[in-house]
């Protein structure tokens, strides 16, 4: 089906695309602020790919779900932002290596 | 009613009075409490014998039901009968003479409060136990004895020796109320009751045992208990070392009324004892060979309070040999005499101990113009326990002879023998400590009239306590042991104790240095008595070395370190192991938990797509 012409595969290849970038992201950059950005993408990632098979299938759960899933990620982005602002004020430095005081 | 519940019930709440709120109370107050208590129950306790004189039949009062299961019913019941009545002036009576003589005796000790708590509750438990109207309420009591016993001997309780002996007492008499729980249980299990009346009744309507059946097991049993508690063969090794505690608990619990438990408890079963002669023949067999035995310890002791106290075991013994011997009566006569020169005999030693701060007889001498009247009272309980004519003693130790005799003549040349014994220990005690010269002492004082008072009181019952014929008031108890006897009997038996009198004058003051000589003659001998036949070392090596060594070794290194610590040990140091490997994995990069986790959902993704391909 293609209302708009667009087919569902590409949907779901770019959420794929998207959410690799942010895993790699995540993995592989030091900054907190960019890691944190890379989970947002990874959040978007699956939004798209909900969305898009709500609409695919007809089926209202897919939105229902995107929309939980943009709550959690306000109230992970005041939580995340709030702790990011303490590390940084406790250590003047964004770097996630240095945060390590609950090792072992 | 009579309000029996009253006579305890005095001493109790003195002991709540004192034990609460003693530590802030006079000393003044403490006395008053405490001695207003005991003589609260004696007047009481006269009360009601006056109004129920002359008591022939038996007078039970029930309060409430303690345990009810099925149909048996065990109550807070208690009785009086003559038994009971003779057993309860002994008690409030000997014990309120006692309580004041404490007065004096325990002026400058620390503790006194305590000490009159603990007396006050003595004297409860000891009064439950007589009043008890079924085996289990008087097991309370004799519980409850017991505990006041171990209190009172570790009354010094930072005295090494002195909370040894608590132990030593309180553990030696555990053995016995084993075998005493285990009789309870018997004749719970056979006649459906504890009530004395209905099993007594019960007992009587079964014939005489002639073989060993459940009534001779009851009654070997019940002597095992009674052995604990009044110190017989072969658990009256508690006995001498309870004397480390104050000299009135000696007097009181260890000499007067605790010790003599068991042979009240034995003329109260004599029902059960009378049907099986087996185990009667044990309770005069082992009487005879305390008495005996203890008697030559007492000669060889040098120290005045454990004279006194193998004195007590001997005398007991006597009192078990006539019960033995089917002389309830006269047992309970003996018990009666007994607790008046017994308790004037240690009262006199505390009397003694307090003028001099010595209880070392080879330390005394010459004492009799410094402290006259404790000499002329104490003489008067060695006159009675010597049996000297027309004393106290006299009459009581006569009839348990006579009844030995007429049971066994063996029985009664021994108990003579024993007789000449104790007369020779107790003025050897007497010559030593107030004749002679004074050997080591300078200062000496007569005591306080507060302990002087009590001892004149118990000398004029050593002396005229006899008077009161206390078998004839028990016979209806006690079917009577009646038959004719030699008159010559009661002549020899009295010789015999003016001979071990006179024996003690030769060796002690005619001509000291005698006794050293016989001592030294008699060598082996002398040491064999001397270390009381080393009664104790064989309980050390046969019983207490294999029980704490094998605690130590068996149950202490190999059980308890090595299995149970190893097993508890051992889950907490896999447990460690485990986190130890674990905790690797707990890096603090928060990457490599990132990595983790995608590692973990790619396994899973793959998981789910090789489960969807099949």
């Amino acid at each position: 089906m293609s209302a708009a012409g667009v087919p569902l595969a590409w949907y779901l290849v770019l959420g794929a695309i998207l959410f690799a970038l942010g895993a790699a992201g995540f993995l592989f950059r030091r900054n907190i602020i960019t890691m944190f950005m890379a989970i947002e993408l990874m959040l978007n990632a699956v939004n798209l790919t909900f969305v898009a098979l709500a609409y695919y299938l007809g089926q209202v759960d897919g939105l229902v779900l995107a929309f939980f899933v943009m709550v959690v990620a306000a109230a992970e982005a005041a939580v995340g932002l709030a702790i990011i602002l303490t590390v940084f004020r406790n250590r003047a430095s964004l770097g996630i290596d240095e945060v390590q005081s609950l090792r072992n | 009613m009579q309000q029996l519940w009253l006579i305890p019930l005095f001493p109790l709440l003195g002991f709540l009075l004192n034990g609460l709120l003693g530590r802030r109370l006079s000393k003044a107050a403490v006395n008053a409490v405490a001695i207003g208590a005991v003589l609260a129950s004696f007047l009481w306790t006269l009360k009601v014998l006056g109004a129920l004189w002359p008591l022939e039949a038996p007078h039970l009062e029930r309060y409430f039901t303690w345990i009810q299961a099925d149909q048996a019913r065990i109550g807070y019941d208690l009785a009086l009968d003559r038994l009971s009545a003779v057993m309860l002036l002994v008690v409030t009576g000997v014990g309120l003479l006692i309580h004041i003589y404490s007065v004096g005796y325990m002026a400058q000790e620390g503790g006194y409060y305590r000490f009159f708590a603990y007396l006050n509750l003595f004297m409860f438990f000891m009064l439950t136990l007589v009043l008890a109207a079924n085996f289990l309420l008087l097991f309370v009591g004799w519980e409850g004895v017991g505990l006041c016993s171990y209190l009172l001997i570790g009354f010094w309780f930072l005295k090494a020796s002195a909370s040894n002996a608590a132990n030593k007492a309180f553990i030696v008499n555990r053995v016995g109320d084993f075998g005493f729980s285990l009789a309870i249980y018997l004749i719970f299990v056979n006649f459906g009751s504890l009530d004395f009346a209905r099993v007594f009744a019960a007992v009587s309507r079964q014939p005489v045992e002639s073989g060993f059946g459940t009534l001779t097991a009851i009654g070997l049993l019940l002597l095992m208990g009674a052995t604990g508690k009044s110190a017989q063969i072969p658990l009256y090794v508690w006995l001498p070392d309870a004397m480390e505690g104050p000299t009135p608990v000696s007097a009181l619990i260890h000499a007067a009324t605790m010790v003599t438990a068991g042979v009240y408890m034995t003329a109260r079963c004599s029902a059960i004892y009378l049907h099986a002669p087996g185990a009667l023949e044990a309770v005069a067999v082992v009487g005879l060979l305390t008495a005996s035995s203890a008697a030559t310890i007492g000669i060889t002791q040098f120290d005045i309070k454990k004279v006194f106290a193998y004195s007590t075991i001997s005398q007991l013994g006597y009192m078990f040999l006539g019960a033995g011997v089917g002389a309830f009566g006269a047992a309970i006569f003996h018990l009666w005499t007994h607790a008046f020169f017994k308790a004037l005999l240690f009262l006199g030693a505390g009397s003694v101990i307090h003028a001099l701060g010595e209880q070392d007889l080879r330390r005394m001498g010459g004492l009799r113009a410094k402290a006259p009247l404790t000499f002329w009272t104490l003489l008067c309980a060695a006159l009675s326990i010597s049996g000297v004519p027309f004393t106290a003693g006299f009459f009581s130790k006569d009839q348990i002879l006579l009844a030995a005799h007429q049971h066994a003549p063996w029985m009664y040349w021994l108990g003579t023998l024993t007789a000449a014994m104790t007369a020779f220990y107790v003025f050897r005690a007497i010559f030593l400590a107030f004749f002679g010269a004074p050997r080591g002492w300078r200062h000496a004082h007569e005591s306080p009239p507060v302990m002087t008072l009590p001892l004149a009181a118990l000398a004029l019952l050593s002396l005229a306590g006899g008077y009161f014929d206390v078998s004839g008031f028990l016979a209806p108890l006690f079917p009577a042991a009646a038959g004719h006897h030699d008159p010559r009997l009661v002549f020899v038996a009295t010789g015999a104790g003016l001979a071990g009198i006179a024996l003690a004058w030769l060796f002690y003051v005619a001509r000291p240095g005698l006794a050293e000589r016989a001592a030294a003659r008699l060598g082996g001998l002398y040491r064999l008595v001397y270390n009381k036949y080393f009664v104790d070392e064989l309980y050390e090596a046969v019983l207490l070395r294999p029980v704490v060594e094998g605690s130590r070794r068996l149950l202490w290194r190999k059980v308890d370190v090595g299995l149970i610590d190893g097993a508890v040990n051992g889950v907490g140091a896999r447990a460690c192991g485990v986190g130890g490997v674990l905790r690797l994995i707990q890096s603090g990069n928060i990457r490599s938990y990132a990595a983790w986790v995608l590692l973990g959902s790619l396994v899973t993704l793959l998981a789910a797509l090789a489960g969807g391909s099949r």
